[in-house]
């Protein structure tokens, strides 16, 4: 598959009174063209910074690692000039926030809002042909009534339907790439799976690439064809959707897998979880970032951080087990090939 | 809405009831009265002028007067300057205090708002820096020093401006920038840290996402946001330096409004006492409530019911 976005070794850097914040510590993938990659990884895992550093939206204390490579459709972003990134910010590349409340501007008309998406990129439209494909944007992503909507203000929409309102800004310029950073995580489940769905036939309308970004499996499963796990600022694995759930490759991954509480649940036991906390980024472990919580973990984990291990096509996964010489006792990946 | 506001002016109108009835027990509660001198004054004398003034009726009796008066517009006569009424104290000394301060929240606006601004985008740069430390200097030093520090190099030293009155348009200047002075830098610090904080806000970097400019980012969707806390603050900013300033028109001899705050008081001078604090009163409740009709076209998500 042709790639449209290729992310080399990015590394985050945040500055703090505290110290440096390593929130990404070189994480390296590809995004094909309409392909719908999914992130993966609980707060702090460095998957929303990752995301926010491809258009440089992060605060100004972030710092991104001089050797950090951003290609997208053939062009370097990272020494792009503050003007040449607003050319693509919008137009090519667009996003979609967690918190749908507070990221539309108070003050301005939604179908206002939607339109200066429009405006900034196409000052030939007139004001006519602005509010008729606002319009048309309002009906793509099912906001009933367009015609009074556009000009009510965003107190005025309950949660889902600002998404909506955000979901119709990211494409109003089709974008190429279309990055959600946890579009559906501050929803109520209904309208969780109503916006996933929608997004899908968007994309399949518009064939565009999407970056989505969760901390939720289940909604990986539904959308995503490719995953990526991260922990402590590092992609742990990667692997196509099934694969990964068919067989992690990765401790973390089964993990997070063990947590999802099933529906014949015994609702008397505790739900499983994966025991203590993410690492202090400001110090990152030597070794795995996971080794302090893996439950296989052995003295080199600590130690050394693993190499990646080529699991198959498009699958890799970073761990000491899978080595060829890792001993077989407490090694759940060799359990697997006994079996 | 127009509701809310019939509801607010007849709200305004018990607060001045209030502010009425408070000011007059105060000032009576005062020992001495506007008759009583150093010099020996013969009893009956002191009695006959009471009695001239109706200063020997009980006191909800003159309160009732008073207000009566009031109903028609009539503040009283004064009693400390023979032949003179509050009325002519203010029709005098309010167009003067008034064009002062007129000019005064102009110069506060266009020098504090955009400084605010300045200072937040060139945040803990040298001009931020430069900025802050000049509005900590405008907010802590008292007028008064401010003023004497002016005359001293600008009249005294250089003889560029008049170190007093306002014959001139370059008499204004010492004025407007002394009285002026506290309000700019209160101000600036409030625009920039409040800019500052909305700057941070996710749909800032939604409007970044689209693509803006960081100019139009902050011209379109910060400085609406950014401004409301300032009107809150502008509107009793602007009754205060309308109604005049007893420092600065004393300082540079200004026959405002200003001067009667003080001297009434100490003179007990009751009529023109009751005089100034009412439309002071008058003029801050009208700009609170300004302030709100402002806030209500600002901001749709508020609705006043």
């Amino acid at each position: 598959m042709e790639a449209i976005l290729t992310v080399n070794n990015l590394k985050t850097t945040f500055l703090t009174g505290s110290g440096a914040v390593q929130a990404v510590r070189g994480i390296s993938f590809q995004v094909g063209k309409g392909e719908i990659v999914g992130i993966v990884g609980e707060s702090g895992s460095g998957k929303s910074v990752s995301s926010m550093s491809i258009l440089r939206l992060l605060p100004g204390t972030a710092r991104i690692d001089r050797e950090s490579s951003i290609v997208f459709d053939g062009q370097e972003l990272t020494g792009l000039t503050p003007k040449q990134l607003r050319q693509i910010r919008g137009k090519r590349i667009s996003m979609i926030f967690q918190d749908p409340m507070s990221s539309l501007n108070p003050l301005i008309p939604v179908g206002k809002q939607v339109e200066e998406m429009l405006k900034i990129h196409h000052k030939e439209l007139t004001r006519e042909q602005l509010r008729r494909q606002v319009l048309e944007l309002f009906g793509q992503v099912r906001i009933p009534e367009p015609e009074k909507r556009l000009k009510e203000f965003p107190h005025q929409f309950s949660g889902g339907m600002r998404q909506r309102v955000m979901i119709a800004m990211a494409l109003a310029n089709k974008p190429d790439l279309l990055i959600a950073d946890e579009p559906t995580t501050a929803l109520d489940v209904t309208i969780q799976d109503q916006i996933l769905k929608q997004l899908r036939t968007l994309q399949q309308e518009s064939g565009a690439s999407i970056i989505f970004i969760t901390h939720d499996l289940g909604v990986v499963a539904e959308l995503c064809q490719r995953v990526l796990v991260m922990y402590g600022g590092l992609i742990m694995e990667e692997a196509p959707i099934d694969d990964l759930f068919e067989n992690p490759g990765h401790p973390y991954t089964m993990g997070l897998m063990a947590s999802i509480p099933a529906l014949n649940q015994d609702k008397t036991g505790r739900l499983p979880s994966i025991p203590g906390s993410p690492p202090d980024m400001t110090n990152p472990p030597q070794g795995c970032p996971f080794a302090p919580r893996c439950p296989y973990a052995r003295k080199i984990c600590a130690a050394q951080c693993p190499p990646y291990v080529s699991l198959g096509e498009n699958r890799r996964s970073m761990c000491w087990l899978l080595q060829p010489d890792a001993p077989a006792e407490n090694n759940p990946f060799r359990k697997e090939a006994a079996r | 809405m127009a509701k809310y506001f019939a509801k607010r002016v007849g709200m305004m109108i018990l607060s001045m009831l209030a502010i009425c009835l408070i000011t007059f027990s105060l000032m009576h509660a005062v020992p001495g009265g506007p008759f009583t001198s150093d010099r020996k004054v013969a009893e009956e004398v002191e009695a006959a002028l009471n009695e001239k003034y109706g200063l020997d009726k009980p006191l909800p009796v003159q309160f009732l007067s008073y207000m009566k008066g009031l109903l028609h517009g009539d503040f009283g006569p004064s009693y400390k300057y023979t032949g003179k009424t509050v009325n002519e104290f203010i029709e005098n000394g309010f167009p003067v205090s008034g064009r002062l301060g007129f000019i005064t929240i102009v110069f506060v606006l266009l020098a504090s708002i955009p400084m605010g601004i300045l200072a937040a985008v060139r945040n803990g740069k040298w001009q931020d820096m430069l900025i802050m430390a000049a509005a900590t200097i405008g907010v802590t030093i008292p007028s008064f020093v401010i003023a004497s520090i002016l005359v001293y190099f600008f009249s005294y030293r250089l003889g560029w401006m008049p170190s007093y009155g306002l014959d001139s348009w370059k008499g204004y200047i010492l004025p407007v920038v002394t009285l002026g002075g506290y309000s700019v830098s209160y101000l600036a610090r409030l625009t920039r840290s409040s800019l500052l904080e909305v700057m941070g806000q996710d749909y800032i970097r939604t409007a970044r996402a689209k693509g803006l400019s960081e100019f139009k980012i902050i011209t379109r969707h910060a400085l609406r946001n950014a401004l409301l806390p300032v009107i809150t603050v502008l509107g009793p900013t602007v009754a205060n330096l309308l109604t005049g300033s007893f420092v600065v028109e004393n300082i540079f001899a200004i026959p405002g409004l200003g001067k009667y705050f003080v001297n009434s008081v100490s003179q007990r001078d009751y009529t023109t006492i009751m005089g100034v604090t009412i439309f002071y009163a008058a003029f801050l409740m009208a700009m609170v409530l300004v302030v709100d009709v402002f806030y209500c076209l600002i901001d749709p998500r508020i609705q006043y019911e």
